[in-house]
C-alpha cells in the first residue's frame, strides 16, 4: 500500500516544505537533499517489494478498480522509479555550488522535486487520464525550471519546447477522449480487456496514431525532435542533465506501456510506422551531433539518436527486443545524465562549452578525463561498459527478427557515436590548452567535491552495470515477460 | 446532436490549428486555447449524449432505473479546463518575457 504512494508523495512534500522556506538563505538546500535521499530510499523499498511480489497495485481512495485511479508497479516501473530517484539525488548533490551562488537556483529546487514526483507518478500510474495529469505536472515543473535560463535565445528555445509539448498533451487528450468513447474506461488494465472486443479497427488505429504522435514528441522521435536541441543547451547544466536523463524516457516508457498493454493486438498498424521512425531517429540524431561544435548540443543530439535504439526495440516487439529496450533505458538514463554533469565540470574547469575554445583538460585533471571516458565509451557501445550490452541486445533482436538493414544501421550509428565522442575528447581533453589567461582558477576544493562525487558515482554505476550485466539482463527479461503477458497486471489491478 | 457537435469540434479545431500555424506568438496562444476547448468538446461528445437525466438515485430506490448521463467525462473536462487555463496563463507570461527581452520582436517571432 504505502510503497506506491511514497515515491510520489515524498518529493512533493519536500517541495512543499521548501516553499515555506525563504530562498534568500541556505535552508532550502538541506530540505532538497533530504527529500532526494528519502525519495531514493522509498524507490528502493518499492523495488524490493515488487521484486518479492512480482507486481503490486493500490486503488487510491478505495474506489474499486476501473472507476478510481489505480497505482501499479511492475518490475519495469519500479526500476524506472529507482533510477529516477538516483538521478534526482545526483543532480541535487551536483547543484550544490550553483545553489549556493544563485537565488534563481534556490528557487528552482522546488521545481526539481515537483518534477521528480511527476515523473515517478507517470511511471506508477495505471490510468491513462492520470498519466495525462502527470504529464502536465511534469510540463509545468519543467517550464518553471526553464525560466532560470536568461536572454533572448533562451526564451526562443523554450518557446519551441513549450508549444510542441503543449500540442503533444493536447493530442494525448484527444486520444483519451476517443478511447473513452470506444471502450468506456481509461484504466489501462481494463482497456486491455475492452479493446479486444472493439470491432472498429479504424478508430483504434486513429487512437494509436494520436498516442504515437503525442509520445513521439515527448520522446523526441523523428520527425518531432527539433525542440530538444533548441531547448536543452539553454538550461542551467544540472537542470539539463535531469531533463536529458529523464524527460524523453518518460515518453519512451509511455510508448512501451501503451504498445504492450493496449495495442498488442494491433501490432501491424503501429509497428511499421515505429520501425521507420526509430531508424530515422537514430540516424538523423547522430548526424545532427556530428555537425555540432558545442558540448551540450552534441550531447543533446545524441539523446535523440539513442531514443531511436529504444524505440527500435519497441517496434520489433519480441520479448528479447523489449528486454533490450528496458536495458537500454536503464543504461541510457545514467550515462546521459552523467555526460551532462561532466559537461558542467568541463565548463567549470575550461571556461566554455564550445569545442574550439577548450583544450588541455587531460593535463589539468586526469580524473575528469577518466570520468568523461567511462560514460562516453559506454554511450558509444565499447565493451565491457553498459552501452555495449544494450546495443548488443538491440542488434541481436533486430537480427533475430530478420531486420538485417536495421542491424547494420544500428552498428553504423554506434560508429558515428564514437566519432562525436572522439571529437569532444580530442578538442577538450587532448589538444593543447588555448591561451592560458582564459582558464579559470582551479576549482575550490569543496565545490569540486560536490560536483565530482555524483559524476564518479554515476560512472561507477555504469561500470558496475556493464560488468554485472547478467543479473540485470535477467531482470530485464523478467520485466519484458510481464509486459508481453499482462495477465498478472490485469488480474492484480482488476482483482481477478 | 452528436453530428452537430462533431462538426463544431472540427470547426473549432480547424480555427485553432490555423491560428497555431499563423506564425505570430499571440495568435499561437489563442490557437492553443481554441484547440484545447475543441478537445474538451470532443471528450464531452465521446462520453455519449443520448441520456438526458442526471445520475441521481430517487429517494425510494436503491439503483439507477433509467439511462443517465455519464459524469466521468465531465470530471475529466473539468480537470482539463483547469490545466489548460494554467498553461495559457504560463504561456502568456512567457510571451511577456519575450516582449521584455526584445521589445520589437513580437510581430516577427517565428517559433
Amino acid at each position: 500500500m504505502m510503497p506506491l504512494y511514497l515515491p510520489i508523495c515524498l518529493p512533493l512534500a519536500a517541495a512543499g516544505v521548501m516553499l515555506l522556506q525563504a530562498p534568500s538563505n541556505g535552508r532550502r538546500y538541506p530540505t532538497a537533499l533530504a527529500g532526494s535521499l528519502l525519495h531514493l530510499a522509498a524507490a528502493v523499498y518499492l523495488l524490493l517489494r515488487v521484486d518479492q511480489a512480482g507486481l503490486i497495485s493500490v486503488q487510491t481512495g478505495n474506489w474499486p478498480a476501473p472507476f478510481g485511479i489505480t497505482l501499479v508497479a511492475d518490475l519495469l516501473s519500479a526500476a524506472m522509479v529507482v533510477i529516477t530517484a538516483l538521478m534526482g539525488l545526483a543532480v541535487v548533490v551536483y547543484a550544490r555550488p550553483a545553489v549556493a551562488d544563485s537565488m534563481e537556483q534556490r528557487r528552482a529546487l522546488v521545481f526539481v522535486h515537483v518534477l521528480l514526483a511527476a515523473i515517478s507518478g507517470a511511471f506508477l500510474t495505471g490510468d491513462l487520464f492520470n498519466l495525462y495529469v502527470w504529464f502536465e505536472v511534469m510540463l509545468m515543473a519543467s517550464f518553471g525550471l526553464m525560466t532560470g535560463g536568461r536572454g533572448w535565445r533562451a526564451v526562443k528555445g523554450m518557446t519551441a519546447y513549450v508549444i510542441l509539448n503543449l500540442l503533444a498533451t493536447l493530442f494525448f487528450l484527444i486520444a483519451i477522449g476517443l478511447l473513452y468513447g470506444l471502450a468506456g474506461t481509461l484504466n489501462m488494465a481494463h482497456l486491455h480487456q475492452q479493446l479486444g472486443a472493439v470491432s472498429s479497427d479504424a478508430t483504434v488505429a486513429a487512437v494509436a496514431t494520436l498516442l504515437l504522435f503525442a509520445f513521439g514528441i515527448k520522446a523526441a522521435l523523428f520527425p518531432f525532435y527539433h525542440w530538444l536541441p533548441a531547448a536543452y543547451p539553454q538550461l542551467p547544466i544540472h537542470t539539463a542533465a535531469l531533463f536529458a536523463g529523464l524527460l524523453t524516457k518518460v515518453g519512451v516508457y509511455s510508448l512501451l506501456r501503451v504498445a504492450t498493454l493496449l495495442f498488442a493486438d494491433f501490432e501491424e498498424i503501429l509497428m511499421p510506422l515505429l520501425l521507420g521512425s526509430a531508424a530515422l531517429t537514430m540516424l538523423l540524431g547522430v548526424l545532427g551531433a556530428a555537425a555540432q561544435n558545442d558540448v551540450r548540443r552534441i550531447l543533446s543530439y545524441h539523446i535523440i539518436s539513442q531514443v531511436g535504439y529504444m524505440v527500435l526495440g519497441i517496434a520489433l516487439f519480441t520479448p528479447l527486443a523489449l528486454a533490450a529496450t528496458i536495458v537500454y533505458l536503464l543504461h541510457h538514463i545514467v550515462v546521459k545524465t552523467n555526460l551532462f554533469l561532466i559537461a558542467g565540470l568541463v565548463r567549470h574547469l575550461g571556461g566554455s562549452y564550445a569545442l574550439d575554445r577548450l583544450g588541455g583538460l587531460y593535463a589539468r585533471s586526469g580524473w575528469l578525463a577518466v570520468g568523461f571516458l567511462v560514460p562516453a565509451l559506454s554511450l558509444a557501445g565499447i565493451p565491457p561498459l553498459s552501452g555495449f550490452w544494450a546495443k548488443l541486445l538491440v542488434i541481436r533482436s533486430a537480427l533475430a527478427s530478420d531486420h538485417l538493414l536495421l542491424a547494420i544501421l544500428a552498428l553504423a550509428v554506434g560508429l558515428l557515436t564514437v566519432y562525436s565522442m572522439t571529437k569532444i575528447w580530442q578538442a577538450a581533453f587532448w589538444s593543447p590548452a588555448p591561451a592560458a589567461e582564459r582558464l579559470s582558477a582551479p576549482a575550490a576544493g569543496a565545490a569540486a567535491l560536490w560536483m565530482g562525487v555524483p559524476v564518479a558515482v554515476l560512472a561507477a554505476v555504469t561500470v558496475g552495470f556493464g560488468l554485472g550485466i547478467e543479473p540485470i539482463f535477467r531482470f530485464a527479461v523478467q520485466a519484458a515477460e510481464q509486459l508481453v503477458n499482462p495477465h498478472l497486471y490485469v488480474t492484480m489491478v482488476l482483482g481477478g | 446532436m452528436t453530428t452537430l457537435l462533431a462538426l463544431l469540434t472540427g470547426l473549432i479545431f480547424a480555427a485553432g490549428i490555423y491560428l497555431i500555424l499563423s506564425g505570430s506568438l499571440l495568435r499561437l496562444i489563442f490557437g492553443l486555447a481554441l484547440a484545447s476547448n475543441a478537445v474538451n468538446l470532443l471528450i464531452f461528445t465521446a462520453g455519449g449524449l443520448d441520456a438526458r437525466r442526471s445520475p441521481l438515485i430517487a429517494a425510494d430506490q436503491t439503483a439507477i432505473a433509467e439511462p443517465v448521463a455519464n459524469a466521468l467525462p465531465q470530471a475529466m473536462i473539468l480537470t482539463a479546463v483547469v490545466i489548460g487555463f494554467a498553461i495559457v496563463t504560463f504561456v502568456l507570461a512567457l510571451l511577456y518575457r519575450h516582449r521584455l527581452d526584445r521589445p520589437k520582436a513580437l510581430g516577427e517571432a517565428r517559433p
